[in-house]
Formats: structure tokens, sequence, C-alpha cells
């Protein structure tokens, strides 16, 4: 269990803002921090970190205390049992990948976990790379293994992916979501992504402005007022066809093709191409022209 | 036959103040790159001020302070029995005050272009600030400790103002080359003063050619 408290003083481009976050998280539990840039997402992992100070704190590990304002206990960084990932990965650069990994062992530590690592990873014709070399999804990868090395009791991700592509993002969701469960991590990762939240996470606190907004599940947090009563998408007719005695209209939304009925009646003012509005009330989808 | 004493002695001076320089700029430069201090631009001008400051006006005011008429030259040699006017230690002193800047500036950037998250990440992963420093911080910024050492090393044996306000001209102990040209030329000998000025000029620019060459290969191969 993971009981966060913390109060400081954000200097933010619109001026002062106050960060007063509490919250607390079960062990093993993957938690997102959701929020726009600006609302105190990345103070506040490193203050749970211990790289950044706040005025006020109380945060409590398991049965340790790492920070406590009020009895003026700040345990330093290197004693906190954590593994950060930083957004600019922060890989060294006069270390190949694997003294990178290499350079995490503590003193006693069984060195099997670094070959464990590079092979859960993938990353064993990389070993001997520079980190300069490396694409940015390979570098993340690298970030990733490193904050193992340690294997801590808190993996915390600092928007991790937000600068790779698609398809480099959902590779590394799996390695993320591999790495979380296999060494029992408790963690906690900066997104800006709602389906990554939905993948990833068990538990979402959305931050504005340095007070959370919403705390929750992720269905409970971003679906309350959607699932209500409908849904709407926009789109562009694509085909009409006849089918029996009804009509066929196939919409294109996104990638999306979305096949919709319609009389002959309500079909005299469609054309293919045009720009329009599908939305749905229950099970009975209306379909209307917005331009 | 030219006297190849204030060649060594120049060496020797140059190689005890960078040395001396090089430990003393490592904690100073991270100290200036890394912590909040108000008044830490009063210092950063103090320690560039020997880049402006006339030589001589440098030298004066050593040699005041070093006098043992006066209180910090009288202290030396009550307490130490140094006496630093006109002697070796006195020029090593002074050659590490005028030398500061081009051992910090060097360093000091290329601090300040290391990522701070190169820093935390050492500190997230257990690791102290010492060998943080060591490991991490120190083999980064590599070209800026070559280029903070050469730099050093050349412009203390370049001296001559400092030198000849602190230490004047006693051979063995403080006639460097710079000042052996001077009284070479003083006295006519042009002969004996082109040989010192050539060496000179010749180690100059080999410096500064290795400078360059050693900036140019660090572009190459940049940190990010």
């Amino acid at each position: 269990m993971i009981h966060f408290k913390a109060r400081k003083m954000l200097q933010t481009a619109d001026g002062e803002l106050p960060l007063d976050v509490s919250f607390s998280i079960e062990k093993g539990q993957f938690l997102a921090i959701y929020g726009n840039s600006g609302a105190g997402k990345t103070t506040l992992l490193r203050i749970l970190a211990g790289l950044t100070e706040a005025e006020k704190t109380n945060i409590e590990v398991g049965n340790e205390i790492w920070d406590s304002s009020q009895n003026k206990i700040h345990l330093p960084v290197q004693k906190r049992s954590i593994g950060f990932v930083f957004q600019d990965y922060a890989l060294f650069p006069n270390l190949t990948v694997k003294e990178n990994l290499e350079f995490a062992l503590q003193k006693g530590d069984d060195s099997k976990i670094i070959p464990e690592l590079i092979e859960l990873m993938e990353l064993q014709s990389l070993q001997n790379s520079n980190p300069q070399n490396l694409s940015g999804g390979q570098k993340q990868r690298v970030a990733l293994a490193r904050a193992i090395v340690r294997k801590p009791k808190i993996l915390l991700l600092d928007e991790p992916l937000s600068a790779l592509d698609d398809e480099m993002r959902f590779k590394l969701q799996d390695y993320i979501f591999k790495i979380h469960q296999k060494y029992q991590l408790t963690t906690l990762m900066i997104t800006h992504s709602i389906p990554e939240i939905f993948k990833l996470s068990n538990k979402v606190i959305v931050l504005d402005k340095g007070k959370i907004l919403k705390e929750g599940t992720p269905g409970n947090v971003f679906s309350e007022e959607k699932i209500s009563s409908k849904f709407k998408l926009t789109g562009e007719i694509i085909s009409i066809t006849k089918s029996d005695i009804v009509y066929v209209i196939q919409v294109l939304s996104g990638n999306n093709i979305i096949k919709v009925v319609a009389t002959e009646d309500e079909i005299k003012d469609f054309k293919i191409g045009q720009k329009v509005l599908v939305a749905s009330k229950a099970f009975n989808p209306i379909i209307q022209i917005i331009s | 036959m030219i006297d190849f004493a204030p060649l060594w002695l120049t060496v020797k001076l140059a190689f005890i103040t960078t040395l001396i320089l090089l430990f003393l700029t490592i904690p100073l430069c991270y100290w200036l790159a890394y912590s909040r201090f108000r008044f830490k631009a009063v210092l950063e001008a103090l320690i560039s001020l020997p880049l402006v400051l006339p030589p001589s006006v440098l030298g004066f005011y050593l040699l005041i302070a070093f006098s043992p008429e006066n209180v910090f030259g009288k202290f030396l040699s009550d307490y130490f029995d140094l006496r630093l006017v006109f002697a070796f230690q006195g020029l090593i002193l002074a050659s590490v005050l005028y030398s500061l800047p081009f051992m910090v500036n060097p360093i000091l950037s290329g601090l300040k272009n290391l990522p701070v998250s190169l820093q935390e990440a050492s500190f997230t992963l257990g690791k102290s600030r010492f060998t943080t420093i060591m490991k991490i911080i120190l083999p980064n910024i590599r070209p800026s400790l070559l280029t903070g050492i050469i730099m050093t090393f050349a412009h203390t044996v370049g001296e001559f103002g400092v030198v000849l306000m602190v230490g004047g001209s006693i051979p063995h102990e403080t006639k460097v080359v710079s000042i052996a040209i001077y009284e070479e030329v003083e006295s006519m000998n042009y002969d004996n003063a082109n040989v010192y000025a050539g060496i000179l000029f010749a180690f100059s620019f080999s410096i500064l050619l290795t400078v360059h060459l050693i900036n140019n290969k660090s572009r190459k191969t940049t940190l990010y």
C-alpha cells in the first residue's frame, strides 16, 4: 500500500499554482496519471521518487516512511526502492546498452538479472551498441530494463511512450505490462492516451491545475457521461446500396466503416461524399446530415 | 648556448598549476552548475575577471597581498614560514588565480550542456553523488575537460605580466621563458630570444591545433 500526500507551489508559465494531491494505491496496482501539461503530473512522480522536495509531504510505502514534513523525514533518492523511466530516456552515452544495465547493479546483487532482462526486452542484438545509435523505441526498452535491474517496488514512468509512433507504442505497452506483472511492481505512469489507460491500468487519477479532478477505474472515470444516452460519430458517406426493401449506407469514420440502414424516403437527401453525423440512442441509430 | 632552465621552470609551473586547477575546478563547477545560490552571478564574474583585467593589475594586487608587511603576507610568514613574493610558490598561486577562467569556462559549459536527467537517473539507480560524478558526469564531458586542461596549460606558459610583478626574474626560481625572452632582447641577444620565441610559438600553435582537433572529433560524436 502506498499513501501519498504532498503540497508544493509550482512555478508555471501562468504564475504560481499550488499542487495539492493525496491518494493511495494498493501493492501491485497499475496507476495511470492523466491530465493537461502543467497540471503537476511530473512533479508528483518526482516528489514520490525524492528528486523534488515538497513543502508538505507524507509518503508511506508499505510500512516505510519515505517523506514526512511533520517528522522531518526525507529519504534520499538512492534509498527509495524505485525505478524511474525519464521522458528523454536518460541513457548514459558513455556506456553501452549492457553497461547501462550493469551500472544499476548494487554491491552484492545477483548479476543474473542482466541477461534475464536483456532477453525479456529482446535487446540481445543491441547489448554492445551505444545508446546514441538506437531508435526511440529501442532506447525506451533499454531505459525500462535499466529501471528494473534493482528490482524496485515501484516503477515510475514519465510519459514513456509519447514520442513513439502507434506501432511502437502498442509493442512497448506490452513490454511494460509484461514487466509490471513479472516483477510484481506497483506502477505509476503518466500518459495522455486514453486507450493506453484502458489497456494497462486498473486505476486512474485525473489531475487538473494541481488538484485531483477524478479518481477511479478507467471505466468509471472516462465513460460515465458517454455511456448514459448516446454515442456520436462523424464520417463521410462512401456508398449507398439497395438491399431488398431498405437501403444500406456505408459511412467511413476514421478507419471504421459503419453500415446504417435507411428507408427510401430517408435516402433522398443523402449523397456519396457527404459529411454526416452518426448517433445512436440505445440500439436505434439515427443518421443526419451535418454539412 | 641558451639556458634551458627557464623552459623547464615554465613547464613545471604550467603542470602544477593545471593539476591544482583541475582538482579545484571540478567541484567548483559542479556547484556552480547545479546549486541555486543568490550571488552566483557575482562569483562567476569574479572568476572571469582575469580574462579582461590587465595581468599587471592582478600582479600588483597579489604583490601587495603577499608582502610580509601586510596582513595576509604576515600571516603566511608568521604561521607557515611561507614567503610568496619573488618565490616559485607565489607564482603557482598567482597562476592558479590568473588561469582559473580558462579551466572553469569549458568545464562549466560542458556541465550545463549535459542533461540533468543523466545525473538524476544515476541517483534513482542508487548511486551516490561521488560515483555519479566519477562514472557518469566526468566521462560525458571529456572533451570539455581536455579543452580546459590544454587551455590552462598553454595560458600559464604564456604568462608574462603577473609573473613579472609577483616573481620578478630569479633564475631557477621565477625566471620563466616569457621573462627570459624579454631579458635576452633587453641585452641585445636576439639569437637566444629567437630560440625561446620559436619554441613558444611552435608549442602554442600545436596546443591550439590539438584543441581544435579534439573539438571537431567530439562534434562528430555528439551525445544526443
